[in-house]
């Protein structure tokens, strides 16, 4: 099967100083450049740049769509942390995050590492796994809630199909969270069994035959084979599923509503509804901040991190 | 290719082979498959047998119609063609305006395009729900000319030509151009238009394809920013007006508007299905 690539089609070629131009030549040149960057610039600074830094002044002021802004120093922090939400969503966020993680990052590796082995219909384990990626998310999240109905829902009939206890699924405090992470699982895995797979095929096929040679068993041969092999690539996912499910929102919003008993509010969520349930702009900037603060630094590590490989 | 198994061992363990190969097709089609099957059957069903205890693998009686009554009451031609309107606006700007951008940061070396660039980059390190509030409220009003973007699909399209990942994207393709075709064309007196539209961009198409193809699908699937700046439900896509409307929609209904609403994107998986798996390679491998 022959996938396009995103390979030019040429090797590089040391390109021609440029040394040497006329002033005047330089000038013309730049205004071309700049003329061309216009319709992006103007976007990038519209919607990333400018409200980047309004995000940051808004956290210090008192801001609705009536009134102008004040400035009120810290006071917005102040009333996030009263705020009983406040902790359950960061608590909750946190939870989604490492579940997802202890879910969605060893599954999708032990799936790739057994697909990687079959020799047949590969096409179709592809297609199939990276479907649900394919359903637009809102859709996933109104099916699962079909599915999680207590009722006549798929998964409790199944259940006791097989004659083992039903669960509650989303509307109980115990298992609503979990069951967001099923789904959320469900509906990413795809793409990262299909990057792992990229990653699987890259290993050259002698360090494989090297270590039968020397007597490794297939567990042996996935820890100091497979696994250092594709080190790199999970140390990226990892950094971009972090990234990712922190900002968890659609699921708990079409699915619980962040209920139930804030069981499943999360800090996008909550940030929503500063914004725009109390039209409070100031404190959801303020939290907008924090999630920024904290999220930043993965973001940051995950750049770093494939600069330093290519 | 040798992989974790050699041949040789597989040739010797063929039962346990197929025995394997047999359970991964069979979880994969329960996993992935059914759920499919049972929202697209499930629609089909009778408001009764839906909520029947023991549910039917397949209905004993077949209601395609509620399809149509599921696309009459939920208005989705409206939804639909805002959905198309507001995809095909944003992926035409994108291409463009990342396009000319990306081709003057790699090619054309401005003044302070190496500031700029990174200025860009930053902005991958901004998760998107940390600009949420002060970008609906700079869409509420635009800075200098005061206009609201509001019920309008210009607030889908201008936010997203910022979008850092494809223009990234796009440049790191065009710096690995054979710079000596750029060379030839411009001492043949081609401009900077012509050695774009000319040179770069026949050389270009699998990257704008990858492009295109994300372009599309982040707006069909997104929800929270339609749902902000779609106050009018008429105006609003099928994402948010799904959400929207669940709750006044006969069960049977709303599934068969679920499956409408999926089956645009599940057509361009098939249909593009290599460009898009190269793409995720591409696109986070090579970051």
């Amino acid at each position: 099967m022959a996938a396009p690539t995103l390979t030019p089609p040429a090797p590089r070629l040391a390109s021609v100083s440029r040394g040497g131009r006329r002033p005047r030549r330089r000038l013309k040149d730049n205004v071309t450049a700049y003329a061309f960057l216009a319709g992006g610039l103007l976007c990038f600074g519209l919607f990333s740049w400018y409200p980047a830094g309004r995000a940051l002044v808004l956290a210090f002021q008192q801001s609705n769509s009536v009134d102008s802004a004040t400035w009120v120093g810290l006071d917005n922090f102040r009333l996030l942390f009263d705020d009983p939400e406040f902790g359950a969503a960061w608590r909750n966020t946190f939870a989604f995050t490492g579940l997802a993680l202890v879910i969605g990052f060893a599954v999708p590796f032990a799936l790739a590492v057994l697909l990687n082995e079959l020799r047949h219909a590969k096409a179709f384990f592809r297609l199939a796994v990276y479907l649900p990626v394919m359903i637009p998310p809102v859709v996933t999240a109104l099916l699962w809630k079909w599915f999680y109905d207590p009722g006549p829902g798929l998964f409790n009939e199944v259940l006791r199909f097989l004659h083992l206890p039903t669960s509650e699924w989303t509307n109980s405090t115990r298992t609503a969270l979990v069951s967001l992470v099923l789904v959320a699982t469900w509906a990413n895995m795809g793409g990262t069994v299909l990057i792992y797979l990229a990653a699987l095929q890259a290993i050259p096929g002698e360090l494989y035959e090297a270590a039968e040679l020397d007597g490794a068993s297939i567990w042996q041969r996935i820890r100091h084979v497979t696994i250092p092999q594709t080190r790199f690539v999970m140390l990226m996912l990892l950094l971009l599923q972090i990234v990712a499910t922190m900002q968890v929102f659609t699921e708990p919003f079409v699915m619980t509503g962040g209920g139930p008993e804030d069981a499943t509010i999360t800090v996008l969520y909550l940030i929503y509804k500063y914004a725009f349930v109390y039209l409070d702009y100031g404190s959801a900037c303020a939290l907008s901040a924090m999630l920024l603060a904290f999220l930043g630094v993965f973001s940051a590590l995950y750049l770093w991190v494939t600069r330093e490989a290519t | 290719m040798r992989t974790l198994v050699s041949a040789s061992v597989l040739a010797r363990h063929r039962g346990l082979y197929w025995t394997i190969f047999g359970g991964t097709v069979g979880a994969f089609v329960l996993a992935f498959l059914f759920p499919v099957y049972w929202m697209v059957v499930g629609a089909m069903k009778s408001p009764e047998e839906l909520v029947r205890t023991p549910p039917t693998l397949v209905p004993s009686e077949w209601h395609p119609g509620t399809y149509r009554d599921a696309w009459g009451t939920m208005d989705l031609t409206t939804h639909l063609t805002n959905t198309v309107v507001q995809a095909a606006g944003a992926w035409v700007l994108q291409l463009v305006f990342c396009t000319l951008a990306a081709y003057a940061l790699s090619r054309l070396r401005p003044a302070f395009g190496r500031v700029i660039l990174g200025g860009i980059l930053a902005t991958l390190m901004v998760p998107a729900s940390a600009l949420l509030v002060p970008k609906y409220l700079t869409v509420v009003d635009l800075p200098l000319v005061h206009l609201n973007l509001l019920n309008s699909p210009w607030a889908i399209w201008l936010p997203a030509v910022a979008n850092a990942f494809n223009l990234y994207l796009l440049k790191r393709f065009f710096d690995q151009l054979p710079a000596e075709l750029l060379e030839a064309a411009e001492i043949d007196g081609a401009g900077a238009v012509r050695r774009l539209w000319h040179v770069v961009l026949p050389l270009s198409r699998p990257v704008l394809g990858v492009v295109s193809i994300f372009a599309v699908v982040a707006v069909w699937q997104d929800f929270l920013w339609p749902l902000l700046v779609f106050t009018d439900t008429n105006k609003s896509p099928i994402s948010v007006a799904l959400v929207q409307l669940s709750n006044d929609l006969p069960v049977s209904q709303l599934i068969a508007a679920m499956v409408i609403a999926s089956v645009p994107m599940i057509a361009l998986f098939l249909i593009f299905q290599r460009h898009i798996i190269a793409g995720i390679g591409a696109g986070s491998v090579k970051g």
